[in-house]
């Protein structure tokens, strides 16, 4: 934001002022220490910008680039007006045909443009094209270039910054800080951030002027589809840039060559229809797009995005059309079916709210893969189907998909040029296909042989077209109800006002004004919100606030802290509250000016008025007992009784322990981390050890009066690891030889974590508790268990008794551990029934981890085991957090899942919050939303930070209100809906017997679409199954959910396993959450280039007996390898190219000197690095024993455990809401 | 031929045996207006150098209820190798190992001079001494580093094979574990709990000795019993060095206008339930040193607000002393275990203020553990007093014995009341027990778990005879006393001193005087004793010999002067005089006065000065004598040298008989001594009221 502002805004981040008003970029990388700087320390933290590299750079740079010089060339905004007015809606003659090739290819929104524009004006205007070619070469390299353009961005950002504040701030600040800070090296990067960040706020400004920012975005589209596609970005980078002048070469280079060409050659039309998609998306197109991309795209884009909002909210969106549209996606039929949309569209089109969701919705996934398929005879076939909604018609996408579709090119081809917008609906008509009579038969039983699996709606699909369409552009959160796009899509994110989907996801972007509504459609209201989620090295953290010593400034009544939803009034001297409408005075050393437009000239300085996330310090009233903090400690309580010690695990942790303890958490890492640590082994009784660095050796003190449990030391107990390294590396030395020989076979539990209470006590301190243990704790002491596993009892009603605790004493014992800030990480080694229902009681309430690992092995687990104690010990995490949900008006957070701790029914206790977990909070109407305001939500987290700060991290999020249903379903998302419900159903089984939960479920998935069938689809058979686009997925979604070991296990799974999981899942991010029911399923046959092979359906049809699968779950990776895989392929991976030499039993690959080892290798890393438990690789061989445990991850298929088919679900599901509708 | 006095000390001094009336009452009504009981003071242990241990074992009476030693008051037929008991008159036949007995062939215990005899039991296996040191860390670091500087000095005093132990205590109670390599362990209890011997040897994870360990032949050659808590001195001596030499102040806050919570009865309870289940009826001390009062758990005798004082006697009048009758309990109760298994408790409490040896006297009287009182570990009194436990005699034995019982044999005449001293009754019935209870009573034998060479019991008896039946001229009333104990060698002895009441007189002229001054002192009066002081003073009275018991009643005054040599002058206030120096022994405290005119003597520093080298000489003439008193006695006495107005001259002002106070000073005029600010009555005043009780028929 300080960027675009004029210099002196900057003031508020501090530094960056001067770096910005300097033309030359590459010196503020370095230099530029971060206008936050104050507050996070080094430009790192607020940084907007793109990763360096994987960013695509080219994109967004040269657009912001393009914006800002020539503005500044022209030195009026007036300027701008026509200037950009010739750019993007020009696309004149020349410049038109690149721009739509490279639509296509961005298929997103703003990307192309930009290139177009460095592209177009070159030729065209002289002056400008300079700048731009500068961006370019910028990209490529030089340096000198970039400092020209940005020199030229102050003026632009002045210019711009009368227009409207809305452009100057979010763009600017975010991108600079960002950018700059981080990399110095990759200036490219920087510049695209810069770009970048401009258009969000042009798109947040008022419609025309925005228009001229909207330009600039486009180039940002190429650039965001790289990274997609290029996983590694690098390679393709570079040809981008180089690319850029030659609009041509450039599309060659990348994948996108495929769409590109398309455009050049083919289908003029789909180029254009393309474009509106994504512009669509983006900001962009609601302020300034819709005229220009009206104008320009003409029909196609436009018709998609916008006609579908019209036609369902009208009416009848003409429901041939639309699903001939929509589904046919190619876009021949589209057009077809356009001059209705077009309609539409374009009369809408200047409206920007609508517009953007619509488009949204429209856009994802459907548009793209029906285009695609246009190009492609197989895509083609399986899309129309779809469109179509006739399963049987469809053919199989999947044949392109698996094999020949994989190319990335072939498939980003097809996405982008698709681009017209998809379908609103889906329909589905399993009868109908073979007949419309069938429609009277059961469903289930005609599909499974009638029914094309192809021509149902592919996750894999949705998934791609998502990936495709939104990965190109980063995603900036300024405008209101805006969905971002999908877990499983690569895409940056840049903070304008709103959280970063990172933090929170909604399940609905357009809340139904009205709890009739909400009833009536069943669709949960929910956010799934991660309040310390680690971002991206490319994205800023939440800048830290600091109000001085009068704390955080608050609404008086509902006490939200300050944020962008503050409307200031009376000349800035009072403010009025968002959320409750309650004026509230600005304090003295508060007050600043507002501008023309009402907002405080300030706006930008301070992250609490123009960003979504950002932290306060806390003041001493925020702490407990009114003290500020201790530093947290770190307590690792060691099982040493028999069976730990046999399988290893006791001499591991130790040995690991003496290096692990060098990665403490901390927030400078420069400094060594103030977290103190202490040791305590125990079997039966626990022996605590005391580590005073003045020791000479450790001193054991055992305490066998388990049954009132305390601290027996205090000094020495709890140390810093640099000052008693020694006495720790001795006795951690000694601890596995001490217990080498012990018979002890029996453990206590309970007291473990009262031990470690009491010693957080005693320190005055929070904490966390590492717990590794191995047994069900029979030992006599309090929190004593007895073995109470009991199959016959699944599947019966009193099943739910197996996921509650055994006793109270541990729900109590939690309680004592919140108060405190003790969290507890249970780690599992367990040979046998631990009842993980109950352990698990302390570790879930107070915000903790379980880690099981059954029948642990040293040489098997070590790594697993290993790398999830390495990064549950690092990362970084909050202690003794309260979490408070504030809302406007009208709705109310009322219920909430995850791992925490509530005393009342407002406040989320957390005693320890790390950047993994997740609670998700249900909401519901207490009275009407308006439309005109929407829903506001603030998530303040209350915490104390790893070095012992006491801060506060706040959160705003704003949703649209619709008063139509299909607004509704237009911008909901099936990830984060499917999270909510299986959590919901993972905790309702504690009390309703399981099959009341799966049925409840499968009643209100049918309602939610029964809904939508009868209020926003167009009248058409009662045999037609008709989804809405945006939850096409729910159906096999929920299946997944349904045949889920906890809801329907199979014979082999533990009530253990069961406990795990559920438990696991309550935590869950939607990311995680789609993994976990949907797993990924990758083809490995060419592995070459930097991109995944696309996924293939979770299916063994999919699998081809000649190749090679890796399948990701979220927490094991198989690699299945067919029985006739060919030799090459097995050399290449496993070193042997004899099937049955390959042992089966490994749990890494061998490391051989070939590019697919090595790109397998890699690919195997990173899925591993993206989740937060460590994936054991299990290698499957096809008819193996083993098989049965890959097969039952394949979700699409029946499973052995009753679990129905996807297909079969899918009638079913058909089937309850034909009941429903009639 | 000795004088019978000569006689009579002679006796004393061989069998460590004093009657209180050497005349023999000849009925119980004789005996009753003796007034004074019949009673005997006995040191069972009394040293004897002289004294070889036989090494066989005592020839008993075949009667089961009689069982006394064969002793040289039996009449033995030589030919018939017959014996008759002197208590029972059964006739027993000697031993097979006596065949060759005859009149110049007689055995030890037959001779006269052998009335007291020891013989060593050759079975059963050698037994460890064991010491189980229980430490107080809420003290000062001054304090502590003292402490510890004192047990890091005994280690090296026991001899190698003995077990040590070591418990610590603050607020919460580490049981060592002791010999581990690399690392120190220690079990850790908190300190409000309770533990029964069960719980503990549970949480401690021990075993008892096996039947097999414990079963071995005679001497045969085996590790001494131990365990990870209690180990020998010669393998852990440097481990528990280091140990003792890390020992820190217990580091839990202690805020201000608190005491720190101080756990001494939990932990002297854990040391209590070490031993008992792990060497039950095996001697062992528990050495238990504290700073301070027990202010958590069992036992607490005050809270740890400081605004609430400890309780005085005054509290305990007002019955307001509301943690005393509990604590009691606790010790009482843990004095009864430990005696039961033979386990000694001593306590060393040093504090400024009392420390609940009020609560805690049980533990030592009951145990026959040393009770010792200083202000601070710092001080000599402890440092000395307890080296001097550890003194060894010419054998390089210690002179403590362990685990004894005391068994009293009479003949018919004559029954046993019961007996006063560290000792607890072991609830022997028998023939000669009397049903009239004096002391601990009801009893013929007598557990004492604590014994050294001065450790002296009173017995007291009781004439049976009807006043229509007395006892025949010439009769002999005999007793027989048996002691077995463990020798510090480990070795079980058994000591024997058989005696006869002779016709005797005794003066009782003393009497009076003893009365008057038994009035005065600390054991009777608690004025200005708080109850911990009272309670010292009357422990250390229990259980020491008739000399030393005199001194404590009637403290000792020496004079010096240039008048003549030292010499013993009246306890009384006409003593003082300001030429004088002097001495006084009270036992608890010697006490060197000098008066005025020496004071101002030695302020003006002629002593040193080569002319007046005799007053030098005079100077040092008490010192010496002080030193050498101190070097004996145990537990060391506090040494005061005062003078004339100075402050510390009020104890001797407080013991001396009160002749001339401020009431009648003027009448006994100004030469002599030093009034007394006092209104006790004077011993004139006693005697001449007892002089009128003796004559009035009220009497």
């Amino acid at each position: 934001m300080n960027v675009n502002q004029q210099t002196p805004m900057a003031s508020p981040y501090g530094p960056p002022q001067p770096g910005y008003g300097q033309p030359s970029y590459a010196p503020l990388g370095g230099g530029y220490p971060g206008p936050y700087g104050p507050y996070n320390g080094p430009a790192a933290a607020y940084q907007p910008g793109a990763p360096p590299q994987g960013y695509s750079p080219y994109a967004s740079f040269p657009s912001k680039a393009v914006a800002a010089n020539p503005v500044s060339d022209l030195s009026s905004p007036l300027d701008l007006g026509p200037a950009r007015g010739p750019l993007t809606s020009a696309p004149r003659p020349v410049s038109t045909p690149q721009a739509y090739s490279q639509y296509p290819q961005g298929d997103s929104q703003n990307g192309p443009p930009p290139m177009d524009h460095s592209m177009a004006q070159p030729a065209h205007r002289s002056p400008v094209s300079q700048p731009y070619s500068h961006g370019a070469m910028n990209l490529s390299g030089p340096h000198p270039s970039y400092s020209q353009q940005y020199g030229a961005p102050p003026p632009m950002q002045q210019v711009t910054n009368q227009m409207s504040g809305m452009q100057i701030g979010s763009g600017p600040p975010t991108s600079v800080g960002p950018g700059y800070a981080h990399h110095p090296s990759s200036q490219p990067p920087i510049s695209a951030a810069y770009s970048s960040a401009a258009p969000p706020s042009y798109t947040q400004a008022p419609p025309p002027l925005s228009a001229a920012p909207s330009q600039p975005p486009p180039p940002s589209e190429p650039a965001a589809s790289q990274p997609y596609y290029g996983g590694p970005p690098p390679p393709q980078q570079q040809p981008f840039p180089s690319a850029h002048h030659p609009s041509q070469p450039f599309v060659s280079s990348s994948p996108y060559l495929g769409p590109p060409s398309q455009p050049q050659a083919p289908p003029v039309s789909q180029q254009q229809s393309f474009p509106p998609g994504p512009p669509a998306q983006q900001p962009f197109p609601n302020s300034a797009p819709p005229p220009v991309s009206q104008a320009s795209y003409s029909g196609p884009p436009p018709l998609t995005q916008h006609s579908f909002p019209p036609s369902s909210q009208s009416g009848p969106f003409p429901p041939i059309s639309i699903s001939p549209s929509q589904y046919p996606g190619p876009q021949p039929q589209s057009q077809p079916g356009p001059p209705p949309f077009h309609s539409g569209p374009s009369p809408r089109g200047p409206i920007p709210p609508p517009s953007m969701s619509q488009q949204q919705a429209n856009h994802l996934p459907p548009g793209p893969m029906q285009q695609q398929q246009p190009p492609q005879p197989g895509m083609q076939g399986g899309y129309p189907t779809q469109q179509n909604g006739a399963f049987g018609q469809p053919r199989g996408p999947q044949p392109g998909y698996a094999g020949p579709h994989y190319p990335g090119q072939q498939n980003y081809g097809a996405g982008p040029a698709p681009a017209p917008a998809p379908p609103a609906q889906k329909r589905l008509d399993p009868d109908s296909i073979p007949s419309p009579q069938a429609s009277e038969l059961p469903a289930v039983q005609k599909s499974r042989h009638r029914i094309d699996p192809d021509a149902i709606p592919s996750p894999i699909q949705v998934i791609e077209d998502d990936r495709v369409n939104k990965s190109s552009e980063p995603f900036t959160t300024g405008v209101k109800g805006q969905a971002p796009p999908l877990v499983t899509t690569n895409f940056q994110v840049k903070d304008q006002g709103n959280a970063s989907p990172r933090f929170i996801r909604c399940t609905a972007y357009n809340m139904p004004c009205t709890a009739d509504m909400a009833k009536q459609s069943q669709v949960p209201l929910a956010a799934v919100i991660k309040p310390l989620a680690m971002l991206p090295p490319d994205e800023t953290p939440p800048y830290i606030v600091d109000h001085g010593d009068g704390g955080p400034i608050r609404c008086n009544r509902c006490k939200a802290y300050m944020c962008p939803y503050m409307q200031f009034i009376e000349g800035g001297r009072r403010f009025q509250c968002g959320f409750c409408s309650c004026v509230t005075e600005v304090p003295p050393h508060y007050f600043q000016h507002l501008d023309h437009t009402g907002k405080r000239v300030d706006c930008y300085d301070r992250p609490e008025l123009s960003q979504g996330s950002y932290e306060f310090v806390a003041t001493v009233d925020y702490c407990k007992n009114n003290k500020l903090p201790q530093p947290p400690s770190f307590i690792f309580f060691i099982d040493v009784s028999y069976n730990a010690v046999k399988s290893g695990m006791v001499n591991i942790v130790c040995q690991e322990l003496k290096t692990l303890l060098d990665y403490l958490p901390r927030e400078n890492p420069e400094a060594d981390s103030v977290v103190r640590v202490g040791f305590v082994t125990y079997n039966k009784v626990l022996h605590f050890y005391n580590v005073k660095s003045s020791l000479a050796q450790p001193q054991m003190m055992v305490v066998s009066d388990v049954s009132d449990m305390f601290l027996p030391l205090l000094d020495g107990f709890l140390v810093g690891v640099n000052d008693s390294r020694m006495v720790i590396e001795s006795l951690l030395d000694q601890i596995p030889e001490m217990f080498a020989d012990t018979r002890e076979t029996e453990t206590v539990f309970g007291p473990v974590i009262q031990a470690g209470l009491e010693a957080l006590k005693a320190a005055d301190c929070a904490g966390k508790l590492f717990v590794f243990h191995s047994t069900l704790p029979i030992a006599e002491a309090p929190g004593k268990l007895k073995n109470r596993e009991d199959k016959k009892l699944v599947g019966t009603d009193k099943e739910k008794s197996l996921f509650q605790p055994q006793s109270g004493f541990y729900s109590n014992l939690s309680k004592e551990c919140v108060a405190q800030g003790c969290c507890v990480d249970l780690f599992l080694f367990p040979n046998q029934y631990v009842d993980v229902a109950t352990l698990g009681v302390v570790p879930v309430s107070t915000g903790g981890s379980v880690y099981k690992y059954t029948y642990f092995q040293a040489e098997t687990d070590r790594e697993r085991f290993l790398n999830d104690l390495r990064r549950d010990v690092q990362k970084p995490m909050g202690f003794d957090a309260v979490m408070r949900v504030r809302t406007s008006t009208g709705i109310r957070a009322t219920d909430f899942f995850g791992s925490f701790f509530m005393s009342n029914t407002t406040d989320v206790e957390l005693a320890g919050l790390d950047c993994d977990k997740t609670v998700t909070v249900e909401f519901r109407h207490d009275d009407k939303l308006s439309e005109d305001t929407g829903a506001l939500m603030q998530c303040a987290v209350l915490y104390t930070s790893c070095s012992g700060q006491r801060r506060l991290r706040v959160h705003n999020m704003a949703v649209n209100c619709c008063s139509q249903l299909a607004d509704l379903y237009r911008n909901c998302e099936t990830d984060t809906i499917i999270n909510f419900f299986s959590k919901y159903a993972y905790r309702s089984i504690l009390n309703t017997p399981t099959k009341t939960v799966r049925d409840t479920m499968v009643n209100q998935c049918a309602q939610i679409l029964a809904c939508y069938r009868k209020n926003c689809a167009s009248p058409s058979s009662a045999g037609q199954l008709i989804l809405p686009e945006c939850m096409k997925l729910l159906p096999v979604y929920l299946n997944c959910v349904l045949k889920s070991d906890v809801l329907q296990p199979g014979a082999d799974i533990s009530l253990d396993d069961r406990a795990y999981l559920r438990q696991l899942l309550s935590c869950m991010d939607v990311s995680e959450s789609h993994i976990f029911f949907y797993p990924r399923l990758l083809p490995l046959v060419k592995l070459d280039g930097g991109s995944l092979p696309m996924a293939v359906r979770n299916s063994e049809e999919r699998l081809s007996k000649g190749g090679v699968y890796l399948l990701e779950t979220g927490l094991h990776l198989f690699l299945w390898v067919g029985a006739n895989a060919q030799q090459e392929l097995l050399s290449n991976i496993f070193g042997t190219p004899t099937f049955s030499q390959i042992d089966p039993n490994m749990t890494s690959l061998p490391e051989l000197d070939n590019p697919f080892s090595q790109r397998l290798r890699e690919i195997i890393d990173s899925f591993r690095s993206q989740r937060s438990r460590y994936m054991k690789l299990m290698v499957v061989k096809q008819e193996d024993k083993a098989e049965l445990i890959f097969k039952h991850f394949l979700c699409e298929d029946k499973s052995t455990s009753g679990g129905a088919s996807y297909v079969d679900f899918l009638c079913h599901m058909h089937k309850e809401i034909r009941q429903l509708l009639s | 031929m000795a004088t019978f006095p000569e006689f009579i000390a002679q006796n004393e001094e061989r069998d460590g045996v004093r009657f209180s009336w050497n005349v023999w009452p000849s009925s119980r009504l004789e005996a009753t207006r003796m007034v004074v009981p019949v009673a005997s003071l006995i040191t069972p242990l009394k040293e004897r150098p002289d004294l070889p241990p036989i090494q066989y074992e005592p020839v008993l009476c075949s009667r089961v209820t009689c069982r006394a030693v064969l002793n040289p008051l039996c009449q033995v037929d030589y030919r018939a190798k017959l014996w008759a008991c002197n208590f029972c008159y059964q006739r027993n036949q000697f031993p097979p190992t006596y065949a060759g007995i005859s009149d110049v062939n007689q055995p030890a215990e037959l001779l006269p001079q052998f009335s007291t005899i020891e013989y060593v039991v050759q079975r059963g296996p050698l037994m460890p001494l064991v010491f189980l040191y229980v430490v107080d860390t809420c003290m000062e670091d001054e304090d502590l580093q003292a402490l510890k500087e004192s047990l890091q000095m005994s280690l090296s005093l026991l001899p190698p094979t003995a077990l040590v132990g070591l418990i610590t205590f603050g607020r919460m109670i580490q049981v060592h574990e002791l010999g581990c390599e690399g690392i120190s362990k220690s079990y850790v209890f908190r300190g409000t709990k309770d533990l029964n011997a069960k719980q503990l040897q549970e949480m401690l994870g021990l075993t008892k000795p096996t039947a097999a360990q414990a079963g071995r032949g005679p001497q045969a050659p085996q590790a001494p019993l131990s365990n990870r808590f209690l180990q020998p001195v010669q393998k852990i001596d440097m481990n528990l060095t280091d140990l003792l030499g890390e020992l820190q102040r217990d580091p839990w806050p202690v805020t201000q206008g608190k005491r720190p919570l101080r756990s001494l009865g939990s932990a002297m309870s854990i040391a209590v339930g070490l031993l008992e289940c792990t060497f039950p009826n095996t001697g062992a001390r528990i050495m238990t040193f504290i700073g301070g009062p027990a202010t958590q758990g069992p036992g607490m005798v005050v809270g740890d607000e400081l605004k609430a004082p400890i309780r005085s006697w005054h509290d305990i009048e007002k019955d307001n002393a509301k943690f005393m009758k509990k604590g009691t309990k606790h010790y009482e109760a843990l004095a009864s275990r430990a005696s039961t298994n033979g386990h000694i408790i001593d306590i060393y409490a040093c504090a400024l203020d009392q420390t609940g040896l009020l609560e805690m006297k049980c533990c030592s009287n009951h145990t026959g553990g040393y009770m010792v009182m200083a202000d601070s570990f710092t001080t000599s009194l402890f440092k000395q007093t307890f080296q001097r436990v550890f003194t060894k005699d010419v054998s390089g034995a210690f002179k403590m014995a362990f685990a004894g019982t005391l068994e009293i044999k009479t003949s018919r005449e004559i029954k046993i009341s019961g007996a006063i001293g560290p000792c607890v009754s072991l609830n022997a019935k028998g023939p000669c027990v009397s049903e009239n209870e004096i002391g601990t009573g009801g009893t013929s034998q007598w557990k004492i778990c604590g014994l050294d060479h001065n450790t002296t019991l009173a017995v007291y008896f009781e004439v049976v005879n009807q006043h229509n039946a007395p006892i025949p001229q010439g009769g002999r009333g005999a007793v027989q006393y048996v002691t077995q104990y463990q020798h510090s060698s480990g070795q079980k002895r058994i000591r024997v001193t058989t005696t006869y009441f002779l016709k005797a007189h005794y003066s009782f002229s003393f009497v009076p005087q003893f009365m008057f001054h038994l009035r005065r002192s600390p054991f009777l009066q608690v004025f200005n004793n708080s109850p911990d002081e009272s309670s010292y003073y009357r422990h250390q009275f229990m259980r020491q010999d008739l000399t030393q018991s005199l001194i404590m009643i009637q403290p000792i005054l020496y004079a010096y002067s240039f008048n003549g040599p030292p010499e013993p002058v009246l306890l009384d206030s006409s003593s003082i005089l300001p030429d004088r120096i002097l001495l006084m022994d009270t036992f608890f405290q010697i006490l060197i006065y000098h008066g005025e005119t020496v004071s101002q003597w030695r302020k003006a520093g002629y002593q040193e000065l080569p002319e007046y080298e005799n007053f030098r000489h005079l100077l040092q003439a008490p010192v010496d004598d002080a030193q050498e008193i101190l070097h004996s006695r145990f537990p060391m006495p506090r040494y005061i040298d005062t003078e004339h107005g100075g402050s510390q001259a009020r104890f001797l002002l407080s013991k001396v008989n009160p002749s001339q106070t401020h009431n009648n000073m003027y009448a006994w005029g100004q030469e002599s001594g030093a009034p007394i600010l006092t209104d006790d009555v004077s011993l004139q005043v006693f005697m001449d009221h007892l002089k009128k009780l003796a004559v009035s028929s009220a009497a």
